[in-house]
């Protein structure tokens, strides 16, 4: 059974990050809930009070980082709900239900390749920062915004991260061809790929997967409304890999059966 | 204060208290379990079950709306047998009520499930699922008309043993009472209503709808005016108990459906804004009733001043 709980949290800040025309990052600090554990690739549903009845549903986000005293977490706006909760301020208050989801395979003698999108960088701070042998991890960040609109220096510290700034023609290419590269590098050295980013991205990084016959997992990112299993909402289809026979070729929850998920157990849309 | 309510009938199902999870809303019960007790509820109302599991239609399937949101799931499920070989035995059937919603396209594939349903001791009560708006054949079709409506609540009734049914009506209608009247008449043992309003949503951005379906139903606090005027009308309508729905999402909107003249309620989408929302609302009856000065449900029930 779940052990996840539904507390109100006190908004601790929120740190504007890096300058970009387009859109804005910010960094939520919250006060750590009082969750026995947690895994990197697990996320958390956050309803701030002021959302009221116009924006009924909960968000969620992957969890960024815990310390002994908070929980960080790291969003864009992008839509109506990112923008209401970048108006958040010190000492609001925000529903928060977690931890979810299932989180990514943590090995830690075997090499591991951290792929990231944009916002996908989010849950390997965690990652890269509980890891018990962090040598055996590196890093490859493709992004649209600014390097310093994403919490990369704080991965950084503890893992070797490329990064790579798509800003016109070309940019993209340059980046799947690195990526094919690196992929193929760690299918020979047996290791492990943990991906995570926007859904053309994970495609992607899909296709090499089985190109190269690495063991890869990809984390969905879809629409849900309570990410408890219950709105069937984020439904993704499974294959014929998928290990419970009765549920191949089936929708499965992304937030309770993921939202991390090996790369040859679903189609993506 | 005593919160357990009884509905009335040749077949009574006691409640510990009013507050039901509406099916679909609460999965199958487990998911919700690490968020409060599920013994401390009124009774749970079980998704939607088929004879033969499905997968329900393509997404996007659900999209929000101003205090509501559109769904358009197409009742995914297991199927009845995996619910009584996986779930059901899981859930604390014992301490509270058990609600299997039951779904079928025809009345005869109403009844077998109906039997099946009908046999097992974890399962308090059948709802009778004739309103979902999001499935092709079967679903809405027959709560629209009165003699549809009462051919599967005549074939579910004969089926499901000494089990209470309850019929879930859809307010996609244009006299609810007269569905209600005709489901009493062929053996219903209480109604729900309501279930979602059939709606849409738009993206003027990408041109296109806001679900793969089209169109889904409507639900959330946007729709508990709707609500309480068709748990009016169809408690005025009717002698048996009617459990209402629809956009409950506090202690006072509880209350509202009582005074409208519901047994009990069920609570749906707002389990959607917050998982411990039901245990919550449990808890905070009592005091609502103390506000308004009666130490029960039974003191406000159907006492609507007009």
């Amino acid at each position: 059974m779940s052990q996840a709980t539904s507390c109100a949290l006190k908004v601790l800040d929120l740190v504007p990050f890096g300058q970009d025309p387009n859109t804005s990052f910010f960094a939520l600090r919250l006060e750590r809930p009082a969750w026995e554990r947690w895994k990197p690739g697990q996320f958390v549903m956050l309803r701030p009070r002021s959302f009221g009845l116009d924006l009924p549903w909960g968000r969620p986000f992957g969890i960024c980082h815990m310390t002994p005293h908070h929980m960080i977490c790291f969003f864009q706006v992008v839509g109506r709900g990112t923008a209401r909760m970048a108006q958040l301020k010190s000492g609001d208050v925000v529903r928060a239900w977690g931890p979810l989801g299932n989180g990514f395979a943590m090995e830690p003698d075997t090499p591991t390749l951290l792929l990231a999108g944009g916002m996908g960088i989010v849950p390997f701070v965690g990652y890269a920062h509980t890891h018990p042998k962090p040598w055996n991890l590196s890093m490859l960040f493709g992004h649209r915004a600014r390097l310093n609109c994403y919490p990369a220096d704080s991965i950084n510290e503890r893992i070797p991260l490329d990064s790579l700034h798509e800003t016109g023609d070309g940019d993209l290419d340059n980046f799947i061809f690195t990526l094919r590269e690196r992929m193929r590098e760690y299918a020979e050295q047996s290791g492990l790929v943990l991906a995570c980013g926007p859904t053309p991205f994970l495609r992607t990084v899909q296709n090499f997967a089985a190109e190269f016959g690495v063991r890869t997992q990809l984390s969905l990112e879809n629409r849900m409304a309570c990410g408890v299993g219950a709105c069937l909402g984020c439904v993704v289809n499974t294959t014929d890999a998928w290990p419970v026979e009765e549920k191949r070729r089936w929708p499965v929850q992304a937030c309770n059966h993921g939202p991390v998920f090996w790369a040859q157990h679903v189609t993506l849309e | 204060m005593n919160l357990s309510v009884t509905l009335p009938g040749v077949r009574p199902l006691t409640l510990n208290n009013p507050v039901l999870t509406a099916s679909g809303t609460f999965g199958y019960g487990m998911e919700f379990a690490s968020y409060g007790d599920l013994t401390s509820l009124g009774g749970i109302v079980v998704k939607g079950l088929s004879l033969k599991p499905r997968s329900g239609n393509p997404t996007p399937r659900i999209a929000e709306t101003p205090a509501g949101m559109l769904n358009a799931v197409g009742l995914q499920n297991d199927g009845v047998e995996s619910f009584l070989k996986d779930k059901l035995p899981r859930l604390p059937w014992r301490d509270v009520p058990i609600i299997a919603n039951l779904y079928a396209a025809a009345p005869e594939e109403f009844a077998e499930l109906a039997g099946i349903l009908g046999s097992e001791d974890g399962v308090a009560a059948l709802e009778v699922n004739i309103s979902c708006p999001n499935v092709k054949e079967g679903g809405v079709l027959f709560g629209q008309k009165p003699s549809s409506a009462a051919r599967v609540t005549e074939a579910v009734r004969i089926a499901a043993r000494n089990k209470p049914v309850i019929v879930k009506l859809s307010p996609n209608v244009t006299d609810i009472a007269a569905v209600a009247r005709a489901v009493e008449d062929a053996g219903a043992d209480a109604v729900s209503c309501i279930n979602t309003l059939s709606g849409m949503g738009v993206d003027v951005r990408t041109r296109r709808p806001l679900l793969a379906n089209i169109i889904g139903g409507l639900s959330g606090p946007a729709i508990k005016p709707v609500a309480l005027r068709c748990v009016w009308q169809v408690a005025r309508a009717v002698h048996i108990p009617v459990i209402g729905l629809g956009g409950i999402s506090c202690a006072e909107d509880v209350l509202e459906f009582i005074l409208v003249g519901a047994h009990a309620v069920q609570v749906g989408t707002a389990n959607f804004f917050r998982p411990d929302f039901a245990f919550e609302l449990v808890k905070e009856l009592p005091e609502a009733c103390a506000r308004l000065g009666v130490a029960g449900l039974d003191e406000l029930r159907g006492t609507l001043k007009v």
